[in-house]
């Protein structure tokens, strides 16, 4: 964790790049206003540095998810909901986070399988 | 079975069915029902805290239960809400003692976080439940994270009108609101809502978040957008029935939390007492009880903060015995997770203003990171959460409330130019962006193009000019056309099918001229790439900065530490629009205005006003207690008409009809009217006219050594060759003396001068003449009120004594005064 962390964003593109005239000419597109996820690990280094690990365990799956399209994003919280997956369904998922170098929201996936289990959450095979 | 007849029941007493009648009584009260969840602490259902660790630092037992039995909720937290380090520590501790650590100013906030970290929910619910509610606001002091307070508010509409919900945004910044929240009747207006409110949210100052409440993945789309800023309304609750009624469990939920902040986004979660209660399935326990799993879940769940206090089961909790406490005390529990505490007091809890004010008040006192989860910044029938527990007909008593004690409430005073001004451009900005995104046709001929020939496309209601003079002058929807419903949902419409996000919104203020505005929408997006807000508490100032745990820490440990309202901020506070001073007044008299703008004015500032137009706002006032006289004020001839010359000292009269009227140093000279209105010459003439009906002489008199009026009217008495005299100050207040009384032992007095009339000083003359025949009149009854009389007037009256004081000449011997015309 450095004071001196300059965030860039999604794009690559430095903070200081994000102006008003780039904007109006049409330089700038969506993934230049969004989150960088190295910008997510530095908040979780801040948030744990201040006492907070689970906000900072919070912001590192965003940083997983970060590069992750909206769609798919949505699709896990979908999944994750009561009823709508099997287990083999919800070890898919995880397995496919973790290819995508998503290791901590892939074992909340599989935490969520086996309580799922557990309570009865699961959708049946 | 015997038909015995029935005793006739008894008669009501008046005392009661009066108070049946009383606002209170509208409010629902529950009996406890522990079997219901209708109880507020330490239901007989709540299990015994409890948790075990195995050699690992897992959670083996929490709260009574085994891991094998974890609930879904119990589950989480085990694994991911507590510090396993001092899980032990903290909950041997024994509840007092804990109790103490986190009221005690000495000890310091991080040291009771530390342990807090480790208390298992129903712990820490034991723990808070002793502390009595002043321990709790000093608790609260010390505890919540920012340092700073701020405010929320609701801004929605009934017509989802985007350029009131633009112009409306706006006003709530200008009052100083840092979060605003909205919301649709119609939940596919909801990106129009978004983009009405980011613009308008975004005019007169920068930074304020923004966030549009519907179902949670239209939410969070338009937070991916850029349309929205933050999101709250991730909602938790404390069983686990009623959390799968919601159609999530805690990993989907923490899934949600984590998909916001890859996205940039601030997220708090929503919970709240009494809405397992409500839903019927509250497993026996207290609301406290599950309230203090809910704030421990969102912990172990990341989140950076929680809206609670009741929310949407407020009144639930409300209906109970010690039900205000314990929505105090969410608050708390959010704090001690070190969590920002987003703190209620968005739904009206009491159709009381006594009691729903007393739910509010000790967290205003205490502070909190958002005082309100959505203060009404509209009317309370615009609000599409429903009535908050203060709304924007209220604003100025909040602001009056900041005033009275000195404490930071969030909010400012507002002028009627400066709003006139944000309400104005913030319309005209949605508009232009409207127009300019194609959402809404202009009506007009595209530029260079002959409109000849070519009809243009009609412009919908209400996305015209006229439509925007009706949006900044509104009090609310009801005072507007309606905008044509399809044409908001067509603009939603829009906003999805073709993509809009940020960027569109920002060139589009550029290219229509408003490039502050750009820049500001701008910012918000560049301080998504920053990702400094994602922190605990986090908002902007109005200079971008951003203020949070981690920049603007709560430092408070007991007096002369913590938040200290800067000079200027109390200054600011200080100055409501309603404040006035003895330079306003003297100028009023002098430009022949009368009384002081009273409570019911609506107008920003009236120095130097001349005309009139107070007059029916006055009236209005104190309406049924005028009589025609001083409602006709509008045809009263300018003061300057009365002039009293002085003739020289004035020695004692030797006609025995004669009776002096004794005028206060300041009466004509400086002060022409009296509280009530009437002009002194026109109260003079009356006072004359009363005396002269009893075929008595009358002689005026001025007083200038004193300000006392018993002290005037027994002078004048002196003089009066009756013995008899009338005492009268420039405010209005007069007497009737007697030579040889003491100055306090007058014969009649007439004391409430702002509702005097002009009849009654005519009463008080004829009486002065029937005391000088010798006569025994019955006294001139004075007018009654059952209003706040001295709290509408004490301050004018400082204003006009200290004016008398001016111009008292002590020693000076009393004058004749003629009338000249």
């Amino acid at each position: 964790m450095s004071d001196a962390f300059s965030a860039r964003a999604l794009s690559g593109r430095p903070i200081e790049g994000l102006t008003l005239e780039a904007a109006v000419c049409g330089d700038l597109s969506p993934a230049d206003l969004s989150v960088h996820p190295n910008t997510l690990r530095y908040q979780a280094e801040v948030a744990e540095a201040h006492g907070n690990p689970q906000l900072g365990e919070n912001l590192r799956r965003a940083a997983e998810l970060a590069a992750l399209p909206d769609d798919e994003v949505l699709a896990i919280y979908e999944a994750l909901r009561p009823g709508r997956s099997t287990a083999a369904g919800l070890e898919t998922i995880a397995a496919r986070l973790e290819a995508a170098d998503a290791p901590l929201c892939a074992a909340l996936v599989r935490e969520a399988a086996e309580v799922y289990a557990r309570r009865g959450l699961l959708r049946p095979v | 079975m015997t038909d015995e007849p029935q005793p006739p029941a008894p008669r009501r007493l008046g005392r009661f069915t009066g108070l049946d009648a009383r606002p209170v009584n509208l409010d629902g009260f529950a009996e406890r029902d522990d079997e219901a969840g209708l109880v507020a602490f330490a239901s007989a259902n709540d299990p015994e805290p409890s948790v075990a660790l195995d050699a690992d630092g897992h959670v083996t037992e929490l709260d009574g239960h085994a891991a094998a039995d974890f609930d879904l909720i119990d589950a989480f937290i085990a694994a991911h809400g507590l510090d396993a380090a001092v899980a032990e520590e903290a909950n041997d501790l024994d509840d007092v003692a804990f109790a103490r650590l986190i009221v005690d100013p000495a000890t310091p906030r991080a040291e009771v976080v530390r342990l807090a970290a480790g208390a298992t929910p129903e712990k820490l619910a034991r723990v808070l439940a002793r502390l009595r509610p002043v321990e709790l606001q000093m608790a609260i002091s010390k505890l919540r994270v920012r340092r700073t307070p701020s405010n929320q508010a609701h801004v929605t509409n009934r017509l989802d009108d985007p350029l009131l919900l633009a112009a409306d945004a706006a006003t709530a910044v200008a009052y100083g609101f840092r979060e605003v929240e909205t919301t649709v009747p119609v939940n596919a207006d909801a990106p129009s809502n978004a983009l009405a409110v980011l613009i308008g949210s975004q005019v007169g100052a920068a930074g304020a978040l923004t966030q549009c409440s519907v179902e949670e993945a239209l939410e969070l789309e338009l937070g991916l957008r850029g349309l929205t800023t933050y999101a709250e309304t991730v909602s938790l609750y404390g069983t686990e029935k009623v959390f799968m009624d919601g159609d999530d469990t805690p990993w989907s939920k923490a899934f949600l939390c984590s998909a916001y902040a890859s996205r940039g986004l601030k997220m708090r979660v929503t919970s709240g007492g009494g809405a397992e209660a409500l839903m019927g399935a509250a497993e026996g326990r207290s609301m406290f009880s599950l309230e203090s799993r809910c704030v421990a879940l969102a912990r172990a769940m990341g989140a950076q903060g929680v809206q609670n206090g009741g929310i949407d089961g407020a009144s639930v909790v409300g209906c109970v015995p010690d039900g205000m406490r314990e929505l105090l005390a969410e608050n708390l529990l959010v704090m001690l997770r070190d969590l920002e505490s987003c703190s209620g007091n968005d739904a009206l809890v009491s159709e009381s203003d006594i009691r729903r004010t007393a739910h509010t008040v000790p967290l205003f006192l205490a502070g909190s990171d958002f005082l309100f989860s959505g203060f009404g910044s509209i009317l309370r029938y615009d609000n599409m959460f429903g009535p908050s527990n203060f709304n924007a007909e209220d604003l100025d008593d909040y602001l009056v409330l900041q005033r009275d004690w000195g404490v930071d409430g969030a909010l400012r005073p507002v002028t009627e130019d400066q709003l006139r001004a944000v309400r104005e451009r913030a319309a005209r900005a949605c508009l232009a962006v409207y127009r300019e995104l194609g959402l809404v046709s202009s009506g007009e001929a595209v530029a260079g193009e002959p409109a000849a020939g070519r009809a243009p496309s009609p412009t919908p209601t209400g996305f015209t000019d006229d439509h925007v003079d009706e949006v900044v002058h509104a009090e609310g929807s009801k005072d507007v056309t309606p905008p044509d419903p399809q044409a908001v949902l067509a603009a939603s419409d829009a906003i999805m099918d073709r993509q809009l996000g940020i960027l569109d919104v920002v060139r589009a203020l550029w290219a229509t001229g408003y490039e502050e505005e750009a820049e500001r929408v701008l910012a918000m997006g560049r301080a998504r790439v920053a990702g400094d807000y994602l922190q605990t508490a986090a908002i902007f100032d109005e200079h971008m900065n951003c203020l949070s745990k981690v920049t603007d820490p709560n430092d408070y440990q007991g007096p002369g530490t913590g938040y200290e309202v800067p000079a200027a901020r109390r200054e600011e506070i200080a100055a409501i629009r309603q404040q006035r001073s003895r330079a306003d007044l003297l100028a009023r008299h002098a430009a022949g205005a009368p009384a002081a703008p009273p409570t019911g004015d609506t107008r920003g500032d009236t120095h130097g006003d001349t005309d009139g137009a107070t007059d029916d706002v006055i009236h209005g006032a104190i309406d049924g207690t005028t009589d025609d006289t001083t409602r006709d004020r509008t045809h009263v001839p300018p003061p300057a008409v009365l002039r009293l010359v002085a003739r020289g000292e004035a020695r004692p009269g030797t006609d025995r009809r004669e009776v002096c009227i004794g005028v206060s140093p300041a009466l004509a000279t400086k002060l022409w009217f009296t509280m009530s209105g009437l002009p002194v010459g026109e109260v003079l003439e009356q006072i004359v006219a009363g005396v002269e009906s009893e075929g008595c002489v009358a002689r005026i008199v001025r007083v200038p050594s004193t300000v006392d009026l018993g002290v005037i009217g027994l002078a004048a008495a002196e003089l009066a060759g009756s013995g008899v005299a009338v005492g009268l100050q420039a405010k209005g207040t007069a007497l009737i003396h007697r030579k040889g009384l003491s100055p306090l032992a007058c014969l009649e007095l007439l004391s409430i001068a702002p509702l005097l009339t002009a009849e009654m000083y005519r009463e008080l003359g004829v009486n002065a003449g029937r005391h000088a025949k010798g006569r025994r009149p019955a006294p001139v009854r004075n007018p009654y009120t059952d209003q706040a009389i001295e709290a509408r007037y004490h301050a004018e009256v400082v204003a006009l004594v200290a004016i008398e004081r001016g111009e008292s000449v002590p020693g000076a011997p009393p004058v004749d005064l003629e009338v000249e015309r």
